[in-house]
C-alpha cells in the first residue's frame, strides 16, 4: 500500500432490492387476494447476480432452521429453479411459506454482507421465488430413509408441528399428527390472513408432508379426547411432540372488554380466515364488522387484523400502540403495507376504557397518551401515560391483538410435565425433551407467542432430539 | 365423517341423532359438548352431548332447529355424515350426592338435563325435576325424565300441559314451602336460567347452569364465548360451561349470544328460499 493520495475512487451508490410487483393498495383493498405477487424469471435471476457468494457467508446464521442460502442463490443464478428448491428442502419443508412469512429482516438479510453498504439480497423473494416455481411445475420427493418401525404422535399441525414431522417421516420414522381444528396448518390456516398467505400454499405443503407419508388427524383435541399418557402408553407411540402454540388470546384489564363488538384478533381471524366468513352467505360463518374498527396492538396479528377489517368494508382502521413506530413488533413489510393501505395509526396511545350502549354495543374507547420513558426488561423504552391526556376515538368494533397465551388444555392433562409461571413447557433447549421422557415440545408452547419461523426451528431441533433419544433406546435394547 | 345411525324427531322442531364417534364415546361425560360442523361451508357450532353409548361407540345430541345451521343438520337422515364431530369439550357436570337435587330443563335444554338427572339420581340424591317449553308440543324427554325423577313436574307457558307457567313458577313454589333444596341444575334458554338463579338467589340454594355460548373453536382459542362471572373473564369453552349461576352477567351474555342475529336472518332466510322455503 503506498501513501501516496489518490483521487478517491467513485464508489458506486448502493442499490436497492429487486422491486417485488404488488397488487395496488388501492385494489387490494376490496380483495382478499395475495398482496405481493412474486418475482417473475427475470427478476429473480437478477436479484440473484447481485449475490456477493461470500466465502464466509453470515446469512445462514442468521436463519432459524439453517437453509443453505448461499448454495440456492448459486442455482437460481445457473438458472436450476428446481434445483434450488430442492436445496432448500433439505433443511425447510416449507419455504413457500417461509419466504413470505418470515421477518427476513432481523434474520438471514439482517445477516447479508452485501447488506452492509446495499439493501441486503431478497433472500426472502428468492426463496418464495423458488417455491413457487417448483409447487407449480410437481415437486418429485426426497429420498425417505427406510421405515424403522417407530412411531412418533405429534400434538398440533402448526409450523412447528408440520416441521417436526416432516423432518421424522423422511428420517423413516410413521408420523400422526392430531390436530384439533377440521383443518391442518394451525396458525397458517386460522390466524394469517389468505391476502398474506394463500391457504391453497399451505394445503400444498401439507399434502407434500402426506406424500411423505405423514398421516394427519383432524377433530382430535388431545388432552380431551386422547391424553398424551394414553398416546405413549396405550396408543404404542414412541415419542410424542407437543407443538399446540400460543392459542389463548390475552386481553386487556380495562372495562368493557366483553362488550358485544369486541374481538380478539384470534376469533376475528378465524372467522375470516379458516372459515371464510368473508364469503359469507356462500359460508355460514359472519362476522361482525362496522365502519371504524380500532385493533389494539402493534405485532404483525395487528397488522393483519386491521388489515382484513378494511377489506371487509370498514371505512376507517386505527391501530392503537401503547409505544411508537420503531418498537413495533410486526414485520416492516407489513406496516408498511398496511400503511399503503390506509390504516391509520393511532401511537403512543393506550386504551383505558371500551364504552358500550345499553345494547351492548361498542359507542368508542377511551385512550390516554403516552411517552416513552428508560428502557424496560425488554429493551424497548417503557410506555408512560401523560397525565389528563384521555381522548375518545370515535369507533364501533374494537379488535384486541395483544398477544396470546400457551393453551392450558395439554399440559393440564400431563402429568408431571414442568410448566412455568406463564404456562409455557420447560424444555432442554438443546433436545427440545420436557421434564416427561419421550414427550418433546416447541414453538409458542415453549417460547410464548413468537413467530413461524422460530417454531419451525423448534420443531426441527425436536426432530433431531427425537431421533436422537430413539436411537440412543433402541441401541441399549 | 361421522355417521348418523339413529334420528329420531322429538316434536316438530327438535331432533334427536345418535352419531358413531367411537372415541368420543369412549370418554365424554355429562355436560360435555362437542363442535359441529355439518359440511364444508358450515360453521362450527357447540352442541352440548345428550347421551353416549361406549359399547355401540355412539354420541346422541338433540337440537332445535332455530337457524340455518341446525335446520341444515335436521336435513341429514340415518345413514348420512357429519363432517366434523369434535370432542368431548369442556369440563363435566360434577356429580356428587347433595342431597336433594332439582334438575331445571327448558325447551331443548331438557335433553340435556337428562343424563345430568340421571347421574345425580345414580349417585344417590333425592331428584326433583322441572320440565318446562312453551307449549305441550314442545315438551321432550317427558317418559324418560320421569323414569328417573323421585319427584317431577311439568310447565308450559300457555297451560296446554302441567302447571300454567314457567319453570320458576314451581321452583319458586317449592322453595316458598320450605323444601329444603341442596342444589339447583338449569339448562336452557340463556333467559331461563337467568330466572331460575334469581328464584334461587334469596335462598342462597347453589345454583349450576349450563351456558350455550357462541364459540367458533370450542378449546380457548378465540375467546368468543367469554362471559363475567363474579366479576371475572371466563371462557364457557375451557372453564365451563358450567358456572354459579348467582355469579353469572346473564344480560352480557344474551347480548353477545345476539351478537349475529342479523347475520342469522340473512342466512335463513336464503336456505329457505334455496329450499322452497319449506321446514
Amino acid at each position: 500500500m503506498s501513501d501516496e493520495k489518490k483521487p478517491k475512487r467513485q464508489r458506486k451508490p448502493p442499490t436497492k432490492k429487486v422491486p417485488m410487483p404488488e397488487q395496488d393498495p388501492m385494489e387490494r383493498i376490496h380483495n382478499f387476494n395475495e398482496v405481493a405477487l412474486g418475482y417473475t424469471v427475470e427478476l429473480a435471476v437478477a436479484e440473484a447476480e447481485k449475490c456477493l457468494q461470500c466465502r464466509n457467508p453470515r446469512c445462514v446464521s442468521g436463519c432459524p432452521v439453517e437453509v443453505p442460502i448461499k448454495d440456492f442463490i448459486a442455482l437460481i443464478r445457473e438458472g436450476d429453479f428446481m434445483g434450488a428448491a430442492a436445496k432448500i428442502k433439505e433443511t425447510n419443508s416449507l419455504p413457500a411459506i417461509c419466504g413470505r412469512v418470515c421477518p427476513q429482516e432481523t434474520q438471514c438479510e439482517a445477516k447479508c454482507i452485501y447488506g452492509i453498504r446495499n439493501e441486503p439480497i431478497a433472500i426472502g423473494r428468492l426463496e418464495r421465488f423458488v417455491a413457487d416455481y417448483a409447487r407449480e411445475r410437481g415437486e418429485e420427493l426426497p429420498e425417505i430413509a427406510p421405515k424403522n418401525g417407530l412411531r412418533v404422535a405429534i400434538v398440533g399441525s402448526g409450523p412447528a408441528g408440520l416441521t417436526c414431522a416432516g423432518d421424522l417421516a423422511k428420517l423413516g420414522y410413521e408420523v400422526t399428527i392430531f390436530e384439533a381444528f377440521h383443518k391442518p396448518g394451525g396458525v397458517l390456516v386460522y390466524g394469517i390472513p389468505e391476502f398474506r398467505l394463500p391457504k391453497e400454499i399451505v394445503a400444498k405443503e401439507v399434502d407434500y408432508l402426506e406424500r411423505l407419508g405423514v398421516e394427519i388427524k383432524c377433530n382430535y383435541v388431545i388432552g380431551k379426547i386422547r391424553t398424551i399418557d394414553q398416546l405413549l402408553n396405550d396408543d404404542d407411540y414412541d415419542a410424542v411432540f407437543i407443538g399446540t402454540g400460543a392459542g389463548h388470546p390475552n386481553f386487556l384489564r380495562i372495562p368493557g372488554m366483553n362488550l358485544v363488538d369486541v374481538y380478539s384478533a384470534n376469533e376475528f381471524l378465524t372467522r375470516v380466515n379458516l372459515m371464510k366468513a368473508y364469503k359469507f352467505p356462500e359460508y355460514d360463518t359472519p362476522v361482525r364488522v362496522g365502519r371504524r374498527v380500532a385493533v389494539i396492538g402493534g405485532g404483525n396479528v395487528a397488522m393483519d387484523a386491521a388489515r382484513t377489517a378494511l377489506r371487509l368494508g370498514a371505512e376507517e382502521v386505527f391501530i392503537v400502540y401503547r409505544r411508537s413506530r420503531e418498537e413495533m413488533p410486526a414485520r416492516v413489510e407489513e406496516v408498511d403495507h398496511a400503511e399503503e393501505e390506509g390504516i391509520k395509526f393511532q401511537l403512543l396511545t393506550n386504551p383505558v376504557e371500551v364504552l358500550g350502549d345499553e345494547k351492548g354495543n361498542v359507542i368508542g374507547m377511551t385512550c390516554v397518551r403516552m411517552k416513552l420513558g428508560e428502557p424496560d426488561e425488554s429493551g424497548r423504552r417503557r410506555p408512560i401515560p401523560i397525565p389528563n391526556s384521555e381522548f375518545v376515538i370515535d369507533c364501533d368494533t374494537v379488535i384486541v391483538a395483544i398477544g396470546n397465551s400457551p393453551n392450558p388444555i395439554v399440559p393440564s392433562t400431563t402429568p408431571g410435565l414442568e410448566t412455568t409461571k406463564w404456562g409455557t413447557i420447560v424444555i432442554d433447549e438443546e433436545t427440545g425433551m420436557t421434564s416427561r421422557e419421550g414427550v418433546f415440545a416447541g414453538g409458542d408452547i415453549v417460547t410464548g407467542a413468537a413467530t413461524v419461523i422460530s417454531a419451525m426451528g423448534a420443531g426441527k431441533r425436536a426432530a433431531r432430539g427425537i431421533h436422537e433419544y430413539l436411537t440412543k433406546k433402541r441401541n441399549k435394547q | 365423517m361421522y355417521k348418523i345411525v339413529r334420528k329420531k324427531v322429538l316434536n316438530p322442531v327438535v331432533k334427536l341423532m345418535e352419531v358413531s364417534a367411537p372415541d368420543v364415546a369412549n370418554v365424554c361425560q355429562p355436560g360435555q359438548f362437542i363442535m359441529i360442523r355439518v359440511n364444508e361451508t358450515g360453521e362450527r357450532f357447540p352442541l352440548t352431548v345428550a347421551d353416549f353409548d361406549r359399547e355401540k361407540g355412539t354420541v346422541t345430541i338433540v337440537f332445535q332447529e332455530v337457524g340455518k345451521s341446525t335446520r341444515l343438520l335436521g336435513t341429514l337422515n340415518e345413514g348420512d355424515y357429519i363432517l366434523d364431530f369434535t370432542g368431548p369439550l369442556g369440563r363435566p357436570t360434577h356429580i356428587e350426592k347433595y342431597g336433594t337435587v332439582c334438575v331445571v330443563g327448558g325447551g331443548c335444554g331438557t335433553a340435556i338435563a337428562y343424563p345430568v338427572a340421571r347421574a345425580f339420581k345414580e349417585a344417590g340424591n333425592y331428584v326433583i325435576t322441572i320440565n318446562g317449553a312453551r307449549t305441550m308440543d314442545l315438551l321432550i324427554y317427558r317418559k324418560e325424565m320421569q323414569e328417573i325423577s323421585d319427584e317431577f313436574y311439568e310447565t308450559t307457558d300457555d297451560g296446554s300441559c302441567g302447571v300454567h307457567g314457567f319453570v320458576t313458577t314451581v321452583l319458586g313454589d317449592l322453595i316458598q314451602k320450605g323444601r329444603k333444596i341442596d342444589l339447583v341444575f338449569a339448562v336452557g334458554p340463556a333467559i331461563m336460567m337467568k330466572f331460575v338463579a334469581k328464584t334461587t338467589e334469596p335462598s342462597g340454594i347453589k345454583t349450576i347452569v349450563s351456558l350455550n355460548s357462541i364459540m367458533v373453536d370450542g378449546t380457548g382459542m378465540c375467546g368468543a364465548c367469554r362471559v363475567t362471572v363474579g366479576g371475572q373473564m371466563k371462557f364457557a369453552c375451557v372453564d365451563g360451561p358450567e358456572f354459579d349461576g348467582h355469579q353469572v352477567d346473564f344480560n352480557e351474555l344474551m347480548g353477545r349470544l345476539n351478537a349475529y342475529r342479523e347475520q342469522e336472518q340473512v342466512a335463513l332466510e336464503l336456505w329457505e328460499k334455496e329450499h322452497g322455503g319449506g321446514k
